[in-house]
């Protein structure tokens, strides 16, 4: 397994690599504005040499590639660069907002699975009953429902009605757990919502997938009890597929991530790049994205390990 | 992988031509009789596509005509869905905003699906290590957050129709490329591409007279489902304020925090859009089952 590991973890390299030379370029060579002028606020003034002098401080000098190089060095050892805007250090900012973030995406992440793995298991076990095709039809509308309108009308009814606004002030959950709660239950519940849609499917395809093995008809044929074949034969091989089905689910939590703390004031990473954007923060922006690539690589190879542990089949065919 | 990916997986195998895809009107009643959610989604597609179409003769007013007379009114027989805080007709603005929505999605899958189709053909069909090298930055693309991505080229390149377009439809052809790719492979090991090899033809001749034929339906189906996500895609950067620059509308954008205040008196701002952006989505998606299903008996009910 060991071997696996890192054999994933090198795979993952090029991957973010890719991800930060895309981003870089882009900013750098496509776009037409000078990132300095974005910087500097005041382009009436022509000062050539304070220009200058910023971008030696921000590490803007020399060619492209040496940027490129200087900036992924000095990420590799702790240190992202500053941000034009607000002149703090990007690491200490990413620092502070990563575990927000984390908590907003795995709580979800949790919130969809309690709500779609049972669900997806019904429904496969019912299949063609009216349970099964509400459940369908239910996991298309949860899908299709887009997750920021419902956010606006959380904030439109809960203003209306009871008078409820997110809180702007965020706290911590060391410094008040129950005030963090408040404040981060809602939008990850609604954060939830579309991942609850896509799992219940995957949960009952895959599952349904399994019912259609041999070794299910054979136990069909002994004359077993189906609830005892579901339960006893399917069930536990249908444990994989889950595992599946929550590393499909991450990129849609990760990308909900982004539109929900901004929608309900949560300063997670998210927040921190779209807020970034409209300033073309180049670092803060370069950072935030490859924070977000780095914690799909992982959780891809989260999934891959877990494969390995529940199933033997995969540990030998991946020759451990 | 969004759930249209899913079924999309679920259908890779659909490459038989069905007889009925001959007949457009057996078609469609073959499709109310044994899919009638399918078919609802086909109808409300249809009167969306139409009336985003015919935006001009359809919407009862301009999308920019303000009546400082009649803001944030309710649903009325002059307004049919209300009005905005600047006396704007809704429904005017959902047309428009369909509008706008469908153009840029329908460009970007088009975009995505021909570069799909093309470097799925080479290579799928040439094999080898230019395979191998797609296949593996394939592989690195789908395993990055596609979304973050998308709102921060868009919000470096600024904001605005083709930039949209381009964005959208770059990165959503990877993703339908390996879908391509996948029947690209089985189709070339049908007997009539043998066939086409010892009759001579050369290699573009069998890869676009005779395999694009034969997977030119699973391209066109898929991209059914992918409009679904794209328009859902584009709809969140419209949200976020990356969308169309306003006075035109953007489903997305009518939803976003800046008209919260008017939402809050108003309701009914925040209220049509969403909704228009739900139907479409879920008709697209549940079009697509119903094609994978009447196409393909095999994967019925997965």
């Amino acid at each position: 397994m060991g071997k696996y590991i890192i054999q994933r973890l090198v795979l993952g390299i090029p991957t973010l690599l890719g991800l930060t030379l895309l981003i870089f370029f882009t900013f750098r060579v496509i776009v037409p504005v000078d990132v300095i002028d974005v910087a500097v606020f005041d382009t009436e003034v022509v000062d050539e040499e304070r220009d200058q002098r910023l971008r030696e401080e921000f590490g803007l000098t020399g060619p492209l590639p040496v940027q490129y190089v200087r900036w992924l060095g000095n990420t590799l050892t702790g240190d992202s660069g500053t941000s034009f805007f607000t002149g703090r250090s990007v690491t200490e900012e990413m620092v502070n907002r990563i575990p927000t973030s984390i908590q907003m995406g795995g709580g979800a992440l949790i919130i969809s699975i309690v709500f779609a793995v049972p669900f997806g298991l019904l429904s496969a076990a019912k299949q063609d009953s009216w349970l099964d095709y509400i459940t369908r039809g239910g996991s298309i509308m949860f899908y299709a429902l887009p997750g920021f309108w419902i956010g606006t009308l959380v904030l439109v009814f809960g203003g209306k009605w009871f008078n409820w606004a997110p809180p702007i002030a965020y706290v911590t959950p060391w410094e008040d757990p129950w005030g963090n709660f408040k404040h981060v239950i809602t939008p990850m519940l609604i954060l939830g919502l579309s991942p609850i849609g896509i799992q219940t499917r995957l949960v009952r395809t895959q599952v349904l997938e399994v019912m259609r093995q041999d070794y299910v008809r054979t136990a069909r044929a002994k004359g077993l009890r189906s609830s005892t074949v579901y339960w006893k034969h399917i069930l536990k091989n249908a444990l994989l597929p889950v595992v599946t089905v929550v590393g499909l689910s991450v990129p849609s939590v990760v990308g909900g991530t982004v539109i929900f703390e901004t929608v309900f004031l949560v300063p997670g990473v998210g927040r921190y790049l779209l807020e970034s954007l409209t300033r073309l923060d180049l670092y803060v922006i370069m950072a935030t994205n490859l924070f977000f690539g780095a914690l799909l690589v992982f959780m891809n190879i989260v999934v891959d390990v877990s494969y390995g542990l529940i199933d033997p089949r995969v540990r030998i065919a991946s020759g451990d | 992988m969004t759930i249209s990916e899913v079924s999309l997986q679920e259908s890779y195998l659909l490459r038989k031509e069905p007889s009925a895809w001959t007949a457009p009107t057996r078609w469609l009643w073959m499709l109310l009789r044994r899919k009638p959610l399918g078919f609802s989604g086909l109808v409300i597609l249809a009167i969306f596509v139409l009336s985003a179409v015919f935006a001009k003769w359809v919407a009862p007013y301009s999308y920019t005509q303000p009546d400082f007379m009649a803001r944030l009114e309710g649903p009325s027989m002059a307004h049919l869905l209300g009005t905005d805080n600047l006396g704007r007709d809704l429904l005017s603005r959902v047309i428009y905003g369909t509008r706008v929505s469908f153009g840029i999605s329908f460009a970007a899958v088009v975009l995505a699906k021909t570069l799909a189709t093309l470097m799925a053909l080479i290579s799928g069909y040439y094999g080898g290590w230019f395979d191998k090298l797609f296949q593996r930055l394939v592989d690195i693309w789908i395993s990055l957050p596609t979304l973050v991505i998308l709102i921060t080229l868009i919000g470096v390149l600024g904001q605005g129709a083709t930039t949209m377009i381009v964005v959208v439809g770059l990165g959503n052809a990877p993703n339908a490329s390996r879908l391509v790719r996948s029947i690209v492979v089985s189709v070339r090991e049908e007997p009539y591409i043998m066939a086409a090899e010892c009759l001579g033809a050369s290699h573009m001749r069998i890869m676009f007279r005779h395999m694009l034929p034969n997977i030119a339906h699973i391209v066109i189906f898929s991209a059914t489902v992918t409009l679904g996500s794209t328009i859902l895609i584009v709809a969140s950067l419209g949200f976020l304020g990356y969308g169309i620059p306003p006075p035109q509308p953007d489903l997305g954008a009518m939803l976003s925090g800046d008209g919260l205040e008017f939402m809050r008196r108003h309701p009914y701002m925040a209220f049509w859009p969403g909704v228009a952006i739900t139907l479409i989505v879920f008709a697209f998606n549940v079009l697509g089952d119903a094609l994978r299903d009447v196409l393909d008996p095999r994967l019925r009910g997965g």
